[in-house]
């Protein structure tokens, strides 16, 4: 009781004494384990190498700039590729994420127990692997090339977009699917009337933001292997040819800047 | 018309919605289904057109009956059966045209309704329903771009175009302003009568159904309580359907009102 009786007037404190002092005690504990944790880290960093950062960073900093502007038209064929292996592959996760979101929403899937467990696990699975690693199962079955991150990026994609989307299925107003079905409206009828309007809003919502992501996602695949930006990236890395990098990194810069700003247009345009 | 025999809901919950409801509604009767909240109003509406599933009893609508069916037969029943809901319940993002249609969808094929491929002969009769109801100048509005009593009326022509011989409505007026709900109870009741309809209203405006209807159910707890004409409401058949309170007032207000309505 944080209320106390002190000469007939009402003392009142926000902890008692007890509180505070388990208080006190949580923070000791906590700034113990954060001085112990500092210290294992310092004694496994070569230190050495973290003084001399700096000096590094400025080294490359001179190496790197100019950026070698003519090596441009040698990176209009490889941000083609690194777009539309985004755009695709959104576009393909996005047909297969659709059926998975109304399997796993709890008022349309067809069985609770059987197939909303199923369809959960294909969620899972796909939003757990990075789509790097995806890109590298998929050059080692499929072979190098932006197919490769075609797919990648589709798999990837599929949990993300069917675990929003099957969230904005499980918050529509149910009254409408019920004035619907009560017209007489075959189970179909009722799915593109009573449903796929009121999620619409949230499908392209949800379409645009992982185009966005994925934009940015399929700049590295090229570093595994799987064609675009990254490849001529990690080309340039491997002959220490820093200038070429610089004007690399000032694309993709401008790539995603730009699908930023579309995507933003978009979503402003549907809301 | 419509026949509940020993009608009974219980929920999952054990809660038990209706008991042994016995109902029947002539051709054209236009009957006001008034109770307190969670006295199952809203669960026997549901039931008759199978939007709740009925434990057990029988529901006869003509001389079919309607628990058990088919779902390919039940949706044929529902197209006789048309619905009017508190919240309006239209399609938010779709046209007025659109929502009006969707009454039809009964009756067309997927990708007819789908491709929005309406018979004309169903577009003709929208467009009266909408000029019936004064909105013949709103078709191609978004429906959330309406107000309440707009919406309403929406509602009420999707429920007609279903071309129906009952019409199911739940507390059309809960949502409106006192003079919109007037406008909409009397829309109702003259469509009714035009359309030789029967209807069942559930309604928590007590003044309102005497105002407009032939005959008043009093549902309380699921059971039916007071069947008979909106003059046998009195205040002490008030105090058994909604309990104990000064009654006096809510009458007196009807006669007041319709004073009123006589004087404009």
């Amino acid at each position: 009781m944080p209320t106390q009786n002190f000469k007939g007037q009402k003392i009142w404190q926000r902890r008692t004494g007890r509180e505070s002092l388990g208080h006190w005690i949580m923070w000791l504990i906590g700034v113990a384990i954060f001085a112990y944790c500092w210290q294992q880290i310092s004694a496994v960093t070569t230190w050495f190498f973290v003084w001399d950062a700096p000096r590094i960073a400025d080294d490359i900093w001179t190496r790197a700039t100019p950026p070698r502007w003519g090596y441009i038209t040698q990176l209009g064929e490889p941000i083609w590729d690194t777009l539309n292996m985004a755009s695709l592959g959104t576009i393909l996760s996005l047909i297969l994420a659709v059926p998975v979101a109304f399997l796993a929403a709890r008022n349309t899937t067809p069985s609770l127990l059987f197939i909303r467990p199923v369809a959960l696990l294909i969620i899972v699975s796909t939003r757990s692997i990075n789509s790097l690693i995806w890109a590298l199962l998929l050059i080692a079955i499929i072979g190098p090339g932006v197919f490769a991150g075609v797919i990648a990026i589709a798999i990837r994609s599929i949990g993300f977009c069917a675990k929003l989307l099957y969230e904005a299925i499980e918050e529509i107003d149910q009254t409408q699917v019920e004035a619907i079905t009560a017209t007489g409206a075959s189970r179909w009828q009722v799915m593109a009337y009573g449903i796929v309007p009121q999620i619409l809003p949230a499908f392209a919502g949800i379409a645009v933001f992982r185009w966005d992501i994925n934009i940015r996602e399929s700049t590295v695949l090229g570093l595994v292997g799987a064609g675009g930006i990254g490849l001529q990236l990690s080309s340039s890395l491997n002959v220490l040819a820093w200038p070429q990098v610089s004007l690399i990194l000032l694309v993709i810069l401008a790539a995603v800047v730009i699908s930023e700003w579309v995507s933003a247009k978009v979503r402003g345009a549907i809301i | 018309m419509l026949r509940l025999e020993k009608l009974v809901k219980t929920y999952k919950t054990g809660d038990q919605a209706l008991k042994a409801v016995e109902l029947e509604v002539p051709a054209g009767q236009v009957l006001a289904l008034i109770g307190p909240s969670g006295a199952g109003k809203s669960t026997l509406i549901r039931c008759i057109n199978q939007l709740v599933e009925p434990t057990s009893g029988k529901i006869y609508l003509g001389d079919l009956e309607l628990t058990g069916l088919s779902s390919g037969n039940l949706r044929r029943e529902r197209r006789r059966m048309g619905m009017i809901f508190q919240e309006y319940a239209l399609i938010e993002r779709l046209s007025v045209m659109e929502n009006v249609l969707s009454g039809r969808l009964g009756y067309v094929g997927f990708w007819r309704s789908f491709l929005r491929r309406f018979p004309q002969s169903d577009v003709d009769e929208a467009f009266r329903l909408l000029d019936r109801v004064g909105l013949a100048h709103m078709a191609d509005k978004r429906a959330d771009e309406l107000s309440g009593g707009q919406r309403q009326r929406v509602g009420i022509c999707r429920a007609l175009i279903q071309n129906p011989a009952l019409l199911l409505v739940d507390e059309p007026t809960a949502s409106l302003d006192p003079k919109t709900s007037r406008q909409i109870m009397r829309l109702i009741c003259e469509l009714c009568k035009e359309r030789d309809l029967a209807a069942i209203i559930n309604i928590h405006d007590v003044a309102l159904a005497q105002m407009f209807v032939q005959r008043v159910i009093g549902l309380r707890l699921g059971a039916v309580e007071f069947d008979g004409p909106p003059e046998g409401l009195t205040p002490e058949v008030l105090t058994t359907i909604y309990g104990e309170e000064d009654w006096e007032a809510t009458i007196e207000t009807v006669n007041e009102d319709e004073i009123e309505e006589a004087l404009k």
